[in-house]
Formats: structure tokens, C-alpha cells, sequence
């Protein structure tokens, strides 16, 4: 299992269209790939679950990638983070 | 501003904007297979899919990337797993493709209503968009569309199928053209607290247009777009009708003990499972009575033992100790379905309805009811209530099923716990014979809609008669005091489970006659603690 953990610095957290984004690029992967956020965790592949999170900015969420292409699955999802949020 | 009225059937102001209820509203040809259903549902998927691929780029090209992007989540909530899985359960569960889209959509938009963060909150009304997008494309066409937020409903008339379906905690009111106090829709009405009219003389055209309609549940008038007087008046009324409930929460907690020391059970009555946590929410110390042929409506088929003891389970899990009332099958009459094939009648109310039909069909009906009933004893305090009841042999041959199943439940390995069996008083037969009744009956609930409609020979579903049904008739006082006679002289309780159990002027009478539990709408139970607190009986 490979793990990180980022703040989020998009003035309006993870709304809908970063989330769509998320969900895409997280669906790209063979491994699980969760979200743990201060209100719950989440699997990223599911985009209402990822919403009702509801992440705003300054949270610090956790992401964890569990399966066959973790460690490449946790780099790209480092890097969308960093890019998109 | 227009105004007008109606017979009001609960109390209170509610101020909002109306939506009117349409009858030809999405309905479904017929409810196939689950199988059939889910291709249905797969298939209106790729075409939503396809509509607002066209909406994106529509969207992109006037209005920017920015905006588009909205549309664009709408897709991807066509492919969320949440959602697919949501309505795929619901569609294996027997529910037709188009009320599962819709249904499972309303759901999660609720969900995202209720998060604290007014984005997501918003978001809300996306996941209704496109799952109303899915249930038009199923059906062929536009359907009968919720808006956002709290709305006043207003309609010819709702069937009990039509008004389960709805999204109880958005309205705000109900304004219908027809029906009657005790219709089904009033019942609901006084569930969910909500001032309401029947029999009103709105125009459904009127209503449509008005910005803001109003309805005063106290004097039973209805107005549109209220000028300013008028709607200072209406909000001062509801600000007093706030202020009113909430002296009665010091009732709240407390028992029902009249100051010489009688203590008197203040139950709710319900429908749907749901309804319990009403129940819990109005302070009731019991479910009085449980409607249970809500379960068997809004639907193509009988519902399944497993489907019946998830119900019973719920209520008796959300009630814990205190009791809970479980009338059989009462359907026939006034709510016919048609998946059970019964014959039209001539008389309905007179006719196979009640007990009858679950003395009739003992095997697809009655057997699987009181099994249900059985398995989901052990989660809490049930007792089960004959409708109907005319004759003593219908209560010994009900009873002696009853004993069947339990020990068949048995020697089956699955657990099972006494359940108390009673009688609802409802024919002027069962209130006359109430004696011999309270024999075999472990105590006694009085359904007083139907025993006035029957012992008065008069339709209480015929609104021209209203004068003459009078459920304050001295012929039905006696009759009640004897029912209470015969069930103390027995050992039994008595309650009353009808619409004369909130009524205010009667809880002193019926005290006094020896009942001991009376049932009632969940949102009237603190004001009649109130009444039962304040007596000298």
C-alpha cells in the first residue's frame, strides 16, 4: 500500500469539476484508490462519493493506492493533486 | 391576489411556492423482469449520455469550458458506481426501471442536501436533473418534475400510491380538489404535520402561474400571491402556531397520568416503516396502529415475506420496548390493487375486503403477513390486530393460524416471541359482540372512521354527506362505552386508534369510559398528553 498527503489549495476545495477529473484519473488505475478527507473516507473512483466529502481548501487529505500498480497509481494521483488541486 | 378555501385537515400556516401534481405523470407501460427493467434503465443511460454530450457541447461553444463543466459531471454521475448500484437494487427489488432512476437519484440528492456546504448542497438539484433525465427517456417522453427546495403541493386528487412516492420532507402543504378528511392523503397529511386541504376550489391552471401560494390550515383558506397585508397576517399566525408547539415540548419525556393517577398510552398511528421515526419525532409511546397495506401499494406484485419482515423489523427496532400495533392486510374497499385480482364489487366497503381476504387467501397473502410478523417479533414489542372483525369464529380461525405458523416457524429453527392478538373495533357486529370478543382478544382497538361510516350507513368517502357523519353520534358513544365496558369487565386494554383518538373534546370522555390507549397522528400525541395531564378523571 502506498500512501500521501497533500493540502488542498483550490479556493473552492473539490468541487464538482476537479472531482470529475479526480474520478477519471482514478479509474485509470488497477489498484483501489481511497480518499480520507475530515469528513470520511472515500473511493476515488466513485464521483457522489468523492463529492459528499465535500473537501475544502486547507484540508489535508490522505490518498492511498492498494493493488498490482500502486506505486505508479500514487505518483500520477501525487501529481494530479498537485496540478488540479 | 386570488383566494379561496377548502375543508382544512390539519392545522397550521404553510407559505411557498406551489407545484402542481399532474396525473400523467411518468408511468411505465408495465414493469417487466428485473432483467427487463435493468435494460430499460441501461439503455435510457447511454441516451441520457448522448443528450448531454450534445448539452456540453452546446454549452462549451456558448458559454465557455468553465460552465460546460457541469453537464459534463452530470455524465459522470451516469457512470457512478453509487448510483448504478443503488438503482440496480431497487430494480431487483421489483421497482420499475423509471422509479428506481428517479427514486435512487432523489435519494442521493437528498444526501447532498443535507451536507453542511452550500456547493454541495447545490449539487443536489444535478443528481435530480439527470436522474429525471434517465425516468423521462424510460417513459417516453417529459414527466412530472420536482423542483428544488420545499414546495406546496397542489392536485385533483393523490392516490395512496402516488403520495408515497413523493418526497415526504419537501412539502410543505397539500392543497387537493377532492377528498375528504379521512381520506388518504389527510391521513398524511396529519403524519407529517403539515397544514393541508381537501375539497378546496383552486383552480390547477391558477395555481401553476402564482409566484407564492399560501394555505391557512386554521381557517381552511388558500391564497395566491398574497399582498402585503395578507401575508403579514399569514406569517404572523405561522410565527404563533411555532410558538404554540413549542409550549407543548414541556410535555415532551413525560407520561400520560391524568391527576387522580390514571395513565393513559399515547401511540402514534403509521403507514410506511419510514413513518416510525415520526413516531420517535412526535413523542409517542407506541405505535398504535400500523397500516400495514401501505406495503402493498404503489406496486406490481406482492410484496415478498422477506420484503414484509425487513418492514416489520424496522418499526419494531425503531420502537424498541414500547408496543407496536401491527394491523393485517386491510385492503379492498377504498384502496384496491390490481395485482391481486380481485373481482370489482358492486360495494366495496360492504364487500371482500380486511380479514375477509385473508381468510380467503390464506396461502399467497395471510400466511406470508403473519410469518413476517413472527420472524420479526424478536426485534422488539409487536402485537397484531385483525381488521374487519365481525364474527367470533373469524378471530378463532385468524388465532388458530397464527398458533400454526409460530410453532412452524419453530421447528424451523428461526426464533419467535408471543405476540399479543387483538381486534380492531371497526363493524357495529364486532362493538356489539365486544363481550364475547374480549374472550379471545388480548385487548381491543377501536377504528372509529369505519365503525361511524358503518353503524350511520353513511360513505365516508362521499363528500356531500359530510353532515351527516357525525362520529360524536350518541349511537356511536355507546357503542364505544360498551367496547370499554366489555374489555375491563374482561381484563383486556382498550384504546382508540380512529381520528376520534386526538380528538380534544372526547379524550376526557374516553378516559372515563376506561380506555387506556388512544392513537393518533405522531405530531398530535404532546398536545393530547397535554389534555390527559390536565384532566380530573
Amino acid at each position: 500500500m502506498k500512501e500521501f498527503t497533500y493540502e488542498i489549495k483550490d479556493p473552492m476545495g473539490v468541487h464538482a469539476r476537479p472531482a470529475g477529473l479526480l474520478v477519471k484519473a482514478a479509474a485509470g488505475f488497477t489498484s483501489a484508490v481511497t480518499m480520507t478527507a475530515p469528513n470520511g473516507t472515500a473511493d476515488c473512483k466513485r464521483i457522489m462519493a468523492v463529492m459528499r466529502l465535500a473537501v475544502k481548501q486547507g484540508n489535508t487529505v490522505t490518498v492511498q493506492c492498494e493493488g498490482a500498480d500502486e506505486e505508479k497509481a500514487c505518483a500520477e494521483m501525487k501529481a494530479f493533486f498537485e496540478e488540479n488541486l | 391576489m386570488k383566494q379561496g378555501s377548502g375543508l382544512p385537515v390539519f392545522s397550521g400556516v404553510a407559505i411557498g411556492k406551489a407545484v402542481v401534481y399532474q396525473k400523467t405523470q411518468r408511468r411505465d407501460a408495465a414493469v417487466g423482469t428485473p432483467a427487463e427493467e435493468q435494460a430499460k434503465f441501461d439503455a435510457a443511460c447511454v441516451e441520457a449520455k448522448a443528450q448531454l454530450n450534445t448539452l456540453f457541447e452546446k454549452a462549451k461553444a456558448d458559454l465557455g469550458e468553465e460552465h460546460a463543466a457541469i453537464v459534463e459531471v452530470q455524465m459522470l454521475m451516469l457512470d457512478d458506481l453509487d448510483y448504478l448500484e443503488g438503482v440496480a437494487a431497487e430494480i431487483s427489488a421489483g421497482s420499475s426501471a423509471s422509479e428506481a432512476a428517479a427514486g435512487t437519484g432523489e435519494m442521493m440528492a437528498q444526501m447532498f442536501a443535507s451536507l453542511d456546504d452550500a456547493y454541495m448542497q447545490a449539487r443536489s438539484a444535478d443528481i435530480r436533473d439527470v436522474s429525471q433525465r434517465v425516468a423521462d427517456i424510460i417513459c417516453g417522453g417529459s414527466g412530472f418534475h420536482l423542483p428544488d427546495g420545499n414546495f406546496l403541493l397542489v392536485a385533483e386528487d393523490l392516490a395512496p400510491s402516488e403520495t408515497i412516492q413523493l418526497p415526504r420532507d419537501r412539502i410543505l402543504a397539500f392543497i387537493t380538489q377532492q377528498g375528504s378528511s379521512s381520506s388518504h392523503t389527510a391521513i398524511l397529511a396529519r403524519t407529517l404535520n403539515i397544514p393541508s386541504l381537501v375539497q378546496s376550489d383552486i383552480f390547477l391552471s391558477d395555481a401553476a402561474d402564482c409566484e407564492i401560494l399560501a394555505v391557512d390550515g386554521f381557517t381552511g383558506q388558500w391564497y395566491m400571491d398574497p399582498d402585503a397585508e395578507t401575508l403579514a397576517m399569514l406569517q404572523k399566525k405561522q410565527a404563533e402556531a411555532a410558538a404554540d408547539r413549542a409550549s407543548l415540548e414541556a410535555y415532551r419525556g413525560k407520561k400520560s397520568i391524568t391527576k387522580t393517577g390514571k395513565q393513559i398510552l399515547l401511540c402514534a398511528n403509521i403507514g410506511s416503516p419510514e413513518d416510525a421515526e415520526s413516531a420517535v419525532a412526535g413523542d409517542a409511546e407506541g405505535i398504535g396502529l400500523m397500516r400495514s397495506e401501505f406495503l402493498y401499494l404503489g406496486r406490481d406484485t406482492l410484496p415478498t415475506e422477506d420484503e414484509l419482515f425487513e418492514a416489520y423489523k424496522k418499526v419494531a427496532q425503531t420502537m424498541g420496548d414500547r408496543p407496536v400495533v401491527i394491523r393485517t392486510l386491510d385492503i379492498g374497499a377504498d384502496k384496491q390493487v390490481d395485482y391481486m385480482g380481485l373481482e370489482q364489487e358492486e360495494n366495496p366497503a360492504l364487500g371482500l375486503r380486511g380479514l375477509r381476504i385473508c381468510l380467503t387467501r390464506k396461502d399467497d397473502i395471510f400466511r406470508p403477513q403473519l410469518r413476517a410478523i413472527y420472524r420479526a417479533s424478536t426485534y422488539g414489542n409487536l402485537h397484531i390486530m385483525f381488521p374487519m372483525v365481525a364474527s367470533v369464529w373469524e378471530l378463532q380461525e385468524s388465532k388458530a393460524l397464527c398458533a400454526e405458523i409460530r410453532t412452524e416457524l419453530e421447528s424451523e429453527g428461526i426464533p419467535t416471541k408471543e405476540v399479543p392478538i387483538g381486534v380492531m373495533v371497526e363493524t357495529p357486529a364486532a362493538a356489539v359482540m365486544a363481550g364475547e370478543l374480549a374472550k379471545e382478544a388480548a385487548f381491543f382497538s377501536v377504528g372509529t372512521n369505519d365503525l361511524t361510516q358503518y353503524t350511520l350507513a353513511v360513505d365516508r368517502q362521499n363528500a356531500k354527506l359530510g353532515r351527516f357523519y357525525d362520529p360524536h353520534h350518541p349511537a356511536i358513544m355507546a357503542l364505544l362505552a360498551h367496547i370499554a365496558k366489555s374489555a375491563q369487565d374482561n381484563g383486556i386494554w382498550a384504546g382508540i386508534c380512529g381520528e376520534l383518538g386526538a380528538d380534544p373534546e372526547l379524550t376526557e370522555t374516553f378516559i372515563k369510559m376506561g380506555f387506556t390507549e388512544l392513537s393518533m397522528a405522531p405530531g398530535r400525541v404532546l398536545e393530547t398528553r397535554k389534555l390527559v395531564c390536565e384532566s380530573e378523571e
